[in-house]
């Protein structure tokens, strides 16, 4: 399943997409420490899948979360190089 | 009193040819939206009844409002109900539910049963949020989008402008196409703003026709937008409250370039796809893993 958690505003588009068949595979789920805001968090989803998902208080508020580890010149992001699977994208 | 103009038609339905005595697990599904709550009850993983009321001020009492007159209609006890999964907004305070599922995957479920396996893209317009999910043939989300952020198309916004304008929310679709000049653009990024903008052209010298044509023309332009970053693939289904109002689904269809199906059983209430979908979860949870009813022995709603 591709999970797409964030929101269009005025400003934008701005999700996170998690491809949940890619992430389940996934034993360490690295990503939840390596994200400084502690965006990702551990759930068992409807079926019966251990994935990650986008923290419901902070889904809202991507952009302004994510802000410290956009500036471009130090790519790749923490999420994306932790996430071995290859099962994260930012769309901005 | 002040006229309700945003009211809708809240209601009890049941399919008389079927009969819950003879049924071998009666599974309710509750969906808790964040203006409307819906109540269906299946009976053997067939749809048999439904309920839609408008969401009171705690999650809770909207549950037992939306079950319990369903349950009277139907002379089910609740004692007698096997499986009961609560989803939508507010999901996580039904305390008579046995499970809760997600309303992205009760919808898919839900929507799979109203239209067929053909089923791929639901576009759910709800209350205060809009959903777009891709589905297999069996009814499992493949993909999904969500937009909770802003109330821009929502039926909550829908219902400002009926009272703003003083329109029945009921009539909108159909007045939004008797105008002579096509709809005048209109914010779609925010109902603020949209709301501010329709008086602006109220004050102008529009029609009340008008401007419902283009607040109708914004939101089928929002969702669509929505729609466009996951991609529409056949068949194409809108579930939610808006699914009733053409005036937002035949611009969308515009938009899209696609019609959308309607329900195989034209009884069957797309705003209920939800709450359906619990209800299909439950039947199968009740098969699975067994009924629950020896724990709601003895009790009452």
């Amino acid at each position: 399943m591709i999970a797409n958690y964030g929101y269009m505003d005025g400003s934008g588009e701005y999700y996170i997409t998690i491809d949940t068949d890619k992430c389940a595979e996934c034993e360490g789920k690295m990503c939840i420490a390596a994200c400084p805001k502690g965006l990702f968090v551990p759930i068992e989803d409807d079926y019966g899948e251990d994935v990650v998902e986008i923290d419901s208080g902070k889904v809202k508020e991507l952009k302004y979360q994510c802000m410290d580890c956009k500036p471009t010149e130090k790519p790749p992001l923490p999420c994306i190089s932790a996430c071995t699977p290859g099962a994260l994208k930012h769309s901005w | 009193m002040t006229k309700e103009y945003w009211r809708w038609d809240e209601k009890c339905w049941k399919d008389e040819s079927m009969d819950p005595k003879s049924a071998g697990i009666i599974s309710a599904g509750i969906d808790i939206g964040s203006v409307s709550s819906e109540a269906v009850l299946c009976l053997d993983g067939k749809f048999y009844a439904s309920n839609t009321i408008r969401t009171g001020s705690n999650s809770p009492t909207s549950a037992k409002d939306a079950l319990k007159p369903l349950l009277e209609y139907t002379g089910i006890a609740y004692e007698n109900l096997d499986y009961i999964v609560g989803t939508g907004y507010g999901r996580v305070n039904i305390p008579f539910q046995d499970k809760a599922v997600t309303e992205i995957a009760c919808h898919g479920r839900g929507a799979n049963y109203m239209v067929g396996p053909s089923l791929r893209t639901i576009l759910d317009m709800g209350g205060q949020d809009c959903k777009a999910i891709h589905v297999d043939e069996k009814g499992k989300v493949t993909n999904f989008l969500m937009n909770d952020k802003c109330a821009a198309g929502t039926g909550r916004g829908m219902e400002t402008i009926a009272d703003l304008l003083k329109v029945p929310i009921t009539e909108i679709g159909d007045r939004s196409f008797q105008i002579d000049t096509p709809a005048e653009p209109i914010s779609n990024v925010c109902v603020v703003f949209a709301k501010s903008e329709a008086m602006a052209m109220v004050k102008s010298g529009k029609t009340l026709n008008e401007v419902l044509a283009s607040y109708c023309k914004a939101m089928a332009d929002r969702v669509t937008q929505l729609l466009d970053r996951i991609g529409v693939e056949k068949e194409f289904f809108i579930t939610g409250g808006i699914s009733k109002n053409r005036g937002v689904t035949e611009r969308i269809e515009e938009n899209l370039g696609i019609k959308a199906v309607k329900p195989k059983d034209a009884r069957l209430d797309p705003q209920t796809a939800g709450a359906l979908g619990a209800a299909l979860f439950g039947f199968v949870l009740a098969s699975k893993k067994g009924s629950k009813k020896a724990s709601r022995k003895g009790q009452t709603l």
